[in-house]
């Protein structure tokens, strides 16, 4: 096998047990590894009781998977997924660092992790010594805290397995932060101090497992591949093109804090009321005046998209965090009514720093705020906190009670959708209307309504089997355009996106073919590998369960404001056609083999080997 | 840069992006292949943001050359650079105590020392990071600093100093005490 290492880490919390364990040829081929991996293996060990599992219960599989591309693309990524506590169904969530790169190092793919830990504890791999740690120290603690402690207690382990050694480099780590160990709902797991895999919700997995950490350290080289010259002459035509990108390169997605505003009318402001807005203090020149580094990378990154910002002095002074990137300048900064870009990094920094997803918390505190507005939670029901719109500190409490789950928080920690729905019981009115999110989840910071975004489509979110994920959005299957199928492949490579803006899916291709040997056309990854693994998804996410099941077709649409036109800028009045949605929507269920009310048609299932789906759905009675 | 002078790897921490393009350069150049702790380059990260390229800094007087008791270590003529014989090194790591930077190490998979000899005076990570024009790494001659050994410190030293300069000394405190 080249590219894999062929070994999984299977582990059970519970009883303390650990296992390697290896991964049929057949599903590597089939799955690819990252998202597509996560949906075979989850659903071949919680398919048939999906809709029972609670994904904040033991049962639940936590998995953190390579792709064959890892390493070697230049741009790294590890995907983690299960069971979504957001949309019940599988999410692909992918973070930035040397992680996927340690593990596969180690000699592993990938780790399974069931059960719930006794105690809270960190998962310590180093090459073949795989261990269960105490991580009482840290649990309660926050970013700074968690990684001084793992990093130096780590480094100490590793001399004791390699003493002769001298200096080994620091392990990789991904991480939960206060707001993952108490289970909420809109946690990420963290890497380094920025990097976040957001979507999803796993952080609040890791922490019902009582998983504070896994901490990984490979001394090994990335396992062979098959054609290493070809291998390598593609990676570097890969980072050529990153080099030649001058803007993104420069700018990074922070670029677009006001532009998404003031050019595209995308950008959520306070809580979507408006996605309009021009204020020249949020220009990303005003940004780059706290970027100590312009350029921040992880393992083998030749874009170096990202921007590490520091406040230096003032009230703030102590923040760190990346550029702020786009989607947390959107989310906890114009969405909260903050056009200061010393307020985006504080929040962004507290965000960080509690392990809440910048998207998730961001929203479920800008749905707070407008509630506040709208004068339907006092100050009383917020603990006492004036949650007025623009006010950093306001906003630094309330994340902090959130993540630990203190007073209004421990509803806010259920994200916006479940805290829209107990706040609606509570105040005897229904908050779903303010509630902008697909599915349990909150949608990324772009916006359909102009139809001026890169994220254009109206059925981008309604559509999606990642629900609000705006790195896996729907669109209509036409000639050139994939819809969400080409989002499959990096998430199922686990490379980064924001590296391969150059590279065609025919290159990468023929650079998994140079990795593993293993040949694959277009036509088998777009006609039937990624379509398998979208049904397995869709499947899922139909099954849903336990505290909610989405109706298919009923839930398939876009947040209600979005079918209202907007309100101010330039765009002014545009708005979403009711039947051009539903003219399209249909076309795109048809174009991925789903029936009218967007169920995988048994036809469809057969022909891609998927007859267990078939009878699962048939089960549930989502197929008659 | 003057035929046949010298050269020296000059390191601008603050500059490192933390992207490891040279590892991966290194490692390929001596290993073939993409091996990040066999790299005799490699990018230390204690504190997140904080990026250290470590790699030997050529001390005037090589005290690991004079500590080692196979003499296994020796300095290149031409370009400075120590020397490994794989055969003779015995793995005793007392090269890596000697370095008052601490940046000798084992081979991951060997049992002999690994060291940067300068790519035989044409240093590949140098050329990866010019190419990306991140600015961490550069070619200069060998004499323009003034002291190398000076310069020589372990990667705790260099993270402390350097984030010093980069997050402030409240956040270094509460991120790496």
């Amino acid at each position: 096998m080249k590219g894999y290492t062929g070994k999984l880490l299977d582990v059970d919390l519970s009883s303390e047990s650990i296992r390697e364990a290896r991964v049929p040829e057949e599903d590597l081929k089939n799955y690819v590894g990252g998202r597509g991996l996560a949906a075979k293996m989850a659903w071949d060990r919680l398919g048939a009781k999906w809709e029972n599992v609670d994904p904040l219960g033991p049962e639940n599989v936590l998995l953190v998977l390579t792709g064959p591309l890892t390493g070697y693309y230049p741009g790294t990524k590890v995907c983690v997924s299960g069971k979504s506590p957001q949309s019940n169904g599988l999410v692909g969530s992918t973070v930035a660092g040397e992680f996927g790169v340690d593990l596969k190092c180690a000699g592993y793919d990938g780790i399974a992790i069931t059960g719930r830990a006794e105690k809270p504890c960190y998962l310590f791999i180093c090459d073949n010594h795989v261990e269960i740690k105490d991580a009482s120290p840290v649990w309660g603690a926050a970013a700074r805290e968690t990684l001084r402690f793992l990093i130096g207690e780590s480094r100490k382990n590793v001399a004791g397995i390699r003493p002769r050694y001298g200096e080994a480099k620091e392990p990789s780590i991904l991480y939960i932060g206060p707001a993952g160990e108490n289970r909420s709902r809109v946690a990420a797991v963290m890497s380094k101090y920025s990097h976040a895999a957001g979507y999803g919700g796993y952080g609040g997995v890791m922490g019902s497992k009582n998983l504070k950490a896994i901490v990984a350290k490979g001394f090994g080289p990335l396992p062979d591949v098959h054609d290493n010259e070809k291998m390598l002459r593609l990676a570097r035509r890969f980072a050529e093109d990153c080099l030649e990108n001058v803007w993104f390169r420069r700018w990074g997605t922070g670029g677009g804090g006001y532009s998404f505003g003031a050019e595209t009318s995308s950008e959520p402001v306070r809580n979507w009321q408006t996605e309009w807005h021009n204020r020249r203090s949020y220009r990303r020149e005003e940004f780059d005046k706290h970027w100590v580094k312009k350029n921040w990378g992880d393992f083998g990154c030749a874009m170096t998209c990202l921007k590490l910002a520091v406040l230096r002095k003032g009230r703030y002074r102590g923040a760190v965090c990346d550029n702020p990137d786009y989607e947390l300048e959107a989310y906890v900064g114009t969405n909260l009514g903050i056009f200061n870009p010393e307020h985006n990094i504080y929040v962004s920094y507290v965000i960080n720093e509690l392990g809440l997803c910048g998207i998730q918390g961001g929203a479920v505190l800008g749905f707070a705020a407008e509630l506040y507005q709208r004068k339907i939670l006092s100050k009383r029901d917020l603990d006492g906190i004036e949650l007025k719109w623009g006010d950093p500190k306001a906003f630094a409490t309330l994340a902090e009670k959130t993540a630990f789950r203190q007073g209004v928080g421990d509803i806010l920690a259920e994200g916006v959708y479940r805290a829209a729905v107990k706040l609606s019981e509570r105040k005897g009115v229904n908050l779903l209307n303010y509630a902008v999110q697909e599915k349990g989840m909150a949608i990324g910071a772009h916006g359909v309504r102009s139809g001026k975004d890169f994220i254009s489509s109206s059925i981008a979110y309604a559509c999606s089997v990642q629900a609000g994920d705006h790195t896996s959005p729907a669109s209509p299957i036409r000639r050139g355009d994939r819809g969400e199928l080409s989002s499959i492949l990096p998430d199922s490579g686990v490379y980064c996106m924001f590296a391969a803006f150059g590279p065609t899916d025919r290159e990468i291709l023929e650079f998994y073919e140079a990795i593993t040997g293993w040949r694959m056309t277009l036509r088998e990854w777009y006609g039937e590998k990624a379509l398998r693994i979208l049904q397995l998804q869709r499947a899922m996410l139909l099954l849903g369960g336990p505290d909610v099941r989405w109706r298919p077709r009923v839930d398939d649409d876009n947040p209600p404001r979005f079918w209202e036109p907007l309100p101010s800028g330039p765009f002014k009045g545009r708005m979403l056609r009711r039947k051009r949605f539903e003219k399209e929507r249909l076309e795109y269920f048809k174009a991925v083999g789903w029936d009218e009310n967007g169920v995988p048609t048994p036809k469809t299932l057969r022909r891609l080997g998927l007859t267990n789906v078939e009878a699962k759905l048939r089960e549930a009675g989502l197929l008659t | 840069m003057a035929r046949g002078e010298r050269v020296w790897i000059r390191r601008n921490y603050e500059d490192c992006s933390g992207c490891r393009r040279c590892e991966i350069a290194c490692s390929i150049h001596h290993e073939g292949r993409i091996w990040p702790e066999a790299s005799r380059i490699r990018v230390f990260m204690l504190i997140p943001g904080v990026e250290i390229p470590h790699l030997c800094f050529q001390c005037e007087d090589y005290p690991c050359v004079e500590t080692c008791p196979a003499g296994a270590l020796s300095v290149n003529s031409r370009t400075g650079a120590v020397e490994v014989d794989a055969f003779k090194c015995i793995g005793c790591s007392l090269c890596v105590n000697a370095c008052p930077g601490r940046v000798p190490h084992l081979h991951p998979e060997g049992n002999n020392i690994v060291i940067c000899n300068l790519c035989d005076g044409e240093p590949a990570c140098v050329k990866e990071c010019v190419k990306g024009k991140w600015g961490a790494l550069e070619l200069v001659p060998a004499g323009s600093a003034a002291s190398r050994r000076t310069l020589a410190k372990t990667p705790e030293e260099l993270t402390r100093e350097t984030a010093l300069k980069i997050l402030g000394e409240e956040v270094v405190k509460e991120a790496f005490g």
